[in-house]
């Protein structure tokens, strides 16, 4: 297990957060599922997972880089290359097709000038397609931020942009 | 509303309930009265006579699992629950804990106690991350109460109850492949057997089970077996079920009805009948990976047997309809890419078999399609069906083998047209 002292910060975890996630990762018998939990701290602190991101969460774990970035790279959710401040994951799986769900990222497409995979020039938005987000009975939806916005159309879904800009302007 | 609620009984649009409101209506009661009145082989074998079968889309009979079960070995074991819930058209596990946390705190409890295992996990997707939080608010009023920790009750038994939050990714569902991603390890499947129930979690005894499914034992426990049987409508059902409405319905919500409600209620009574005034032509009966069924199908029960003698499967009971004016290659199309990007990529069948099976349907929906692929088409559906590592894709196989059963005329108009017939 590693030592506060020896670590690489990078500002990609506050002192105290190092410091909980040493203490917890020596409390448990099985250091190892707090991966996740750590990479998703990073990502919130830093707005995605870079390679001393991964680096970071091997030392605290006491494991090699390559362990963690195998797990890093499985998930969709972990962003290991820059988004903008808010990625959109836009679901196109089946209920969300069956009502309006391709036609609502065509219209996201066009509004924001950028297609799937890539960010706004403003660094504000990245849009990215994903499965089934569990928002199926209020379909079409999107997920910013781990929160579900149903019943999508042209209009709302440029309401909540207008409403995002606004929250990262202020 | 006829149905008894159970799971739902809290529930208001738009609120959570926890401890206080949960007691309310009689939350820990029967957490109370297993502790108090049964040993845990007794509830084991209420569970058991209750027919309860697995909500988590597989519908193998809790009790039977629970059976396999080595709860006097000594040593740490494990109970996990298994709320991935990333199965389009499968949202019911997350209206309930959206709802109402402590039925499944309760239920664990329980359960942990009926198997004697000492730590519990609950697995969610990163996607529930409200459910999570209300989770962890749960845990934390239980453990005040003396539900959870050490002695529980003065019994001498102790629990913890940790949740685990993911990062995406719909392989995580299949047990296996969870008990991977809460180790910390790369979440492929793992070769059975060994069944978890031998070395599961850490390499230590583990049952697995779906929220549903654990949020019900509490009122098996309050109820007891007979009456839980006896709420459902078909004679080997048991008990009631969440159904998740989603697609071409007036109304997409999710209720809880009795296991075998038919399928021409759930449209018309609580979907409100098709949306726009158009007709029925097929639905998903229980999740993405369920053989569609017809408007032949209309007076089916949805249940597992009556759903597995026309061909198809309860699932998760996530009801996905489509009207008559949805193309069926092109659902089924959407679904094959749904699957095949989940794809663990672990085993040929589902790697490469699934990029063909949506190479096949997307010439068929361009219109570039020849007879010579639709028999292709039947060639994968027989090589990937039963090859491969794990049950994704099988399941992946259900809506390609519907189509095939029941939409013949579709394939070969597109292939007649040379173009989709539905633009
Ligand atoms: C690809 C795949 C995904 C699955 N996803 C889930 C899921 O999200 N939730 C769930 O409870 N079961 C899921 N299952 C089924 C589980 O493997 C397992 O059978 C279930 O959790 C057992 O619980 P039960 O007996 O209470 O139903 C999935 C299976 C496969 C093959
Ligand atoms: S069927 Fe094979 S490749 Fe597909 S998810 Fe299962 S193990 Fe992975
Ligand atoms: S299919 Fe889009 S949220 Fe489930």
């Amino acid at each position: 297990m590693a030592h506060e002292e020896n670590i690489e910060q990078a500002g990609l975890l506050e002192e105290e957060q190092i410091a909980e996630f040493i203490h917890h990762a020596g409390q448990i018998e099985h250091p190892r599922e707090m991966i996740i939990d750590i990479l998703r701290a990073i990502q919130k602190n830093h707005g995605w997972v870079p390679d001393e991101g991964v680096e970071l969460t091997a030392t605290i774990l006491g494991l090699t880089a390559l362990e963690v970035e195998e797990i890093a790279t499985f998930y969709d959710k972990i962003y290991r290359k820059p988004v903008g401040r808010y990625p959109i994951h836009i679901c196109d799986s089946i209920c969300c097709w069956s009502r309006g769900g391709e036609e609502l990222a065509a219209h996201l497409q066009e509004k924001l000038g950028v297609a799937l995979g890539q960010t706004t020039a403003d660094g504000l938005f990245t849009l990215l397609p994903s499965c089934c987000l569990g928002g199926c009975g209020r379909a079409p939806g999107v997920m910013v931020d781990q929160r579900f916005y149903g019943n999508q159309n042209a209009e709302e879904i440029e309401k909540l942009i207008e409403k995002l800009r606004q929250e990262a302007a202020a | 509303m006829s149905t008894p609620q159970l799971l739902f009984k809290n529930r208001r649009p738009g609120e959570t309930v926890f401890l206080k409101g949960y007691r309310a209506t009689g939350g820990y009661q029967g957490l109370e009265q297993a502790f108090r009145d049964l040993t845990p082989e007794e509830i084991r074998q209420r569970v058991n006579d209750s027919n309860l079968r697995g909500r988590g889309g597989a519908g193998f009979p809790t009790g039977v699992k629970w059976g396999f079960f080595p709860h006097d070995k000594p040593g740490p074991k494990y109970l996990v629950c298994n709320c991935d819930e990333m199965e389009p058209g499968t949202y019911k596990d997350g209206e309930l804990l959206a709802a109402d946390p402590h039925q499944l705190v309760e239920g664990m409890i329980i359960s942990a106690y009926a198997l004697q295992t000492d730590v519990g996990y609950i697995f969610i997707r990163y996607a529930y991350e409200q459910q999570a939080e209300n989770l962890r608010r749960a845990i934390a009023e239980a453990t005040e109460a003396g539900y959870l920790g050490k002695n529980i009750l003065g019994s001498g038994f102790d629990f913890e109850l940790h949740v685990h939050g993911s990062a995406g990714r719909y392989i995580l569902g299949e047990e296996t492949a969870l008990l991977n991603g809460l180790e910390g390890k790369r979440p492929n499947p793992r070769l059975k057997p060994p069944f978890p129930a031998v070395k599961g979690l850490f390499g230590r005894p583990t049952t697995v089970n779906n929220v549903e499914t654990l949020a019900n034992i509490q009122h098996i426990i309050t109820g007891g077996a007979d009456w839980f049987r006896d709420l459902a409508l078909t004679i080997d059902g048991s008990g009631t079920k969440l159904y998740g409405l989603s697609g071409h319905l007036n109304r997409t919500e999710c209720h809880e009805l009795p296991v075998g409600t038919p399928l021409r209620q759930i449209v018309e009574e609580y979907g409100g009948g098709v949306w726009q005034g158009r007709k029925f032509k097929a639905c998903l009966p229980g999740g993405a990976s369920t053989p569609y069924l017809t408007a032949a199908h209309l007076d089916v029960a949805l249940d597992f047997d009556s759903l597995e003698a026309v061909g198809s499967r309860f699932g998760t009971a996530g009801v996905t309809v489509f009207d008559d004016r949805t193309c069926m290659v092109a659902a089924t199309l959407n679904l094959i890419r749904f699957f095949e990007r989940e794809s663990c990529g672990w085993c040929t069948p589902c790697r490469d078999g699934l990029t063909m099976v949506a190479w096949l349907l997307q010439m068929l929906e361009a219109g570039q399609a020849t007879p010579e692929h639709h028999g292709m088409l039947r060639d994968q559906l027989a090589n990937i069906s039963g090859t491969s590592f794990c049950a994704l894709a099988e399941g992946a196989m259900g809506p390609l083998a519907g189509l095939l059963e029941h939409f013949e005329q579709e394939i070969a108009d597109h292939i007649k047209k040379g173009c989709c017939p539905f633009q």
